[in-house]
């Protein structure tokens, strides 16, 4: 699949909001005033930021608004709901903190919630494809919730639960590319059955239907690149979940706690640029590549 | 609606015979033609007479060669337009209700005013039926020909899908696959039509007719030889004459068979 910056930002950015929002939410003692203040315009800029940087991939984003409206099928739509949901919520109960010194417990509750709803539906996007079968695995929402939450509570300095939680996330993170490179395989789709002419024999493409690209080649079938998957994998791992956990490890970890933060968010931009790149759709088939 | 209607009455769809396509591209162009005048935005190409030229089609051609264990290989001609599946993943992700089912007839459509051109049902869709639209920015598909095929403005025999009417092989065909007694359904049980991924679940209305065996291939490839042969071998009076006097002169006979060599080559 095309790796486009708008939603590979998207997806990291609100990711790493959403999972503070998360944080700040369940926290039995959270911060108040200016402090208060500090956190929720970080976590809004991050999570606002990548909603808005998502509609810039749409062709026609002026109607953006009409995608509210098939939530009963849609997890794009549900996806919308939540979101705007979730910070309308997380908006309500940080007022309160800031402004009225008041802990609205069940407000933040709800928001926690809510947050990771949002963060469930955008991995259910991609989860839903069958003909991605690389992403079209329960272990693609565990991914981008871990990745989420550990990024919030790097976010939110809580040192012990980011080591830990980063550990998670880094094992999950391992075995969705060990299964993954197995899923094409495993989902039975083949050159022969998506011409159905198996029975005949091996089907090779002859001739493409058009000498030069199109829409489905440039978006589906991205094939560059993936040459250096494996050194790039090492690279998001390292930076992602290796440097962090090490930074926050040593002394002050609330002075390395900022690179540890980059490191992650750097590492995790790698991890997404690689969920798309590395992922084969089905259509590529007809044109003989993967 | 994005949800999928529980049935619909009737199944419209295509019948495509890979035995008899000769991958002349005339559908593609008849359907281009058509949908780029009627139904919804036109259909673009990016710099058509430039380096790069690219454009939004509904309709596409493949061509496969086929290795069986033994004999020689066959080539496949292969067309390719949406499939009007009953389980179509593409209406099901898609977030404004632009694309949907129709009860009455199944065919799948988009409904251009609503799309917001998100591109999930283009990677939704396994069989890449469907194109955004890159003036417009939003999608397009193959519509059945709806605009035709229930047109009372057009004269009857013009009422099925452009790809179809204009088809010179007639290996397209048209009519309603969910009536066990129609031609298309008729013709899917007599030629073992068959689905394309089935495994993908999308359940497609489109059936394709598979190839024939070639069990007289090395008999047949040489069926336009006698055609091509030249008429008379031996020409009789002056030509004949002729002939073989200039066959008597030194100097290479030009046989047909050698290349032709120009002024250059000779120097
Ligand atoms: S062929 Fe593709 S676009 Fe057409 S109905 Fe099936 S899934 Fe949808
Ligand atoms: S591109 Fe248009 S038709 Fe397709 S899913 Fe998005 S809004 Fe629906
Ligand atoms: S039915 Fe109409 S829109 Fe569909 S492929 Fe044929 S000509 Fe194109």
């Amino acid at each position: 699949m095309h790796p486009a910056p708008s939603i590979i930002a998207f997806s990291t950015f609100s990711g790493l909001g959403l999972g503070l929002l998360f944080w700040l939410g369940i926290d039995p003692d959270p911060p108040t005033g200016w402090v208060a203040f500090t956190f929720f315009v970080i976590a809004y800029v991050l999570a606002v930021g990548g909603l808005v940087s998502s509609t810039f991939h749409l062709g026609r984003p002026e109607r953006a608004i009409k995608a509210f409206t098939q939530w009963r099928s849609s997890w794009l739509s549900r996806e919308a709901w939540a979101s705007v949901a979730a910070l309308v919520v997380m908006a309500l109960y940080g007022l309160g903190l800031v402004f009225f010194d008041a802990n609205w417990t069940i407000l933040g509750w709800l928001g926690a919630a809510l947050a990771m709803l949002t963060v469930l539906t955008t991995s259910m996007i991609y989860t839903q494809m069958k003909t991605v079968p690389r992403w079209n695995m329960w272990l693609t929402p565990v991914l981008f919730i871990a990745l989420s939450l550990a990024g919030g509570a790097l976010l939110s300095g809580r040192v012990t639960i980011a080591i830990w939680l980063l550990a998670l996330a880094g094992a999950v993170q391992l075995g969705w590319w060990v299964v993954g490179d197995t899923r094409l395989v495993q989902s039975g789709t083949t050159m022969e059955t998506a011409t159905g002419l198996g029975p005949m024999g091996t089907v090779r493409s002859f001739e493409p239907p058009h000498t030069g690209t199109n829409y489905l080649l440039d978006e589906m079938v991205h094939v560059v690149g993936r040459r250096h998957a494996q050194k790039l994998r090492l690279i998001a791992f390292g930076l992602m979940i290796v440097l962090p956990i090490l930074l926050l490890l040593l002394p002050f970890p609330h002075i390395f706690g900022i690179l540890a933060l980059l490191s992650h968010a750097a590492g995790v931009l790698a991890s997404r640029w690689l969920f798309f790149a590395e992922a084969e759709h089905v259509v590529g088939l007809y044109y003989g590549m993967r | 609606m994005t949800q999928l209607p529980e049935s619909t009455e009737r199944k419209l769809g295509l019948v495509i015979d890979l035995d008899t396509c000769v991958g002349c591209h005339a559908c593609v162009i008849a359907c281009k033609g058509w949908n780029t005048e009627h139904y919804g935005a036109p259909l673009s190409d990016q710099d058509p007479y430039g380096a790069e030229p690219s454009g939004t089609f509904l309709n596409r051609i493949h061509s496969y060669e086929v290795q069986p264990e033994t004999g020689p290989a066959q080539l496949v001609h292969f067309p390719k337009s949406c499939l009007h599946c009953e389980d179509a993943p593409c209406v099901t992700v898609c977030p404004t209700g632009a694309s949907y089912k129709r009860t009455e007839d199944g065919i799948v459509l988009v409904n251009e005013t609503d799309c917001i051109g998100c591109g999930l049902c283009a990677w939704a869709c396994p069989y890449g039926a469907r194109e955004m639209d890159r003036a417009e920015g939003v999608m397009k598909k193959c519509t059945l020909c709806v605009d035709r095929i229930y047109n009372e403005n057009l004269p009857e025999i013009d009422r099925t899908p452009a790809c179809v009417r204009t088809c010179p092989a007639g290996a397209r065909h048209f009519g309603d696959l969910g009536d066990p007694r129609s031609d298309v359904s008729r013709l899917v049980a007599e030629r073992g039509g068959m689905d394309l991924m089935p495994e993908q679940g999308t359940k497609p209305v489109n059936k394709y007719l598979p190839p024939r065996p070639k069990d007289r291939l090395d008999q047949e490839t040489d069926i336009l030889a006698p055609l091509l042969a030249p008429v008379a071998e031996d020409a009789k009076g002056f030509l004949g004459w002729l002939d073989r006097t200039l066959e008597r002169l030194p100097g290479p006979a030009n046989r047909p068979s050698e290349p032709r060599r120009d002024k250059r080559g000779e120097r």
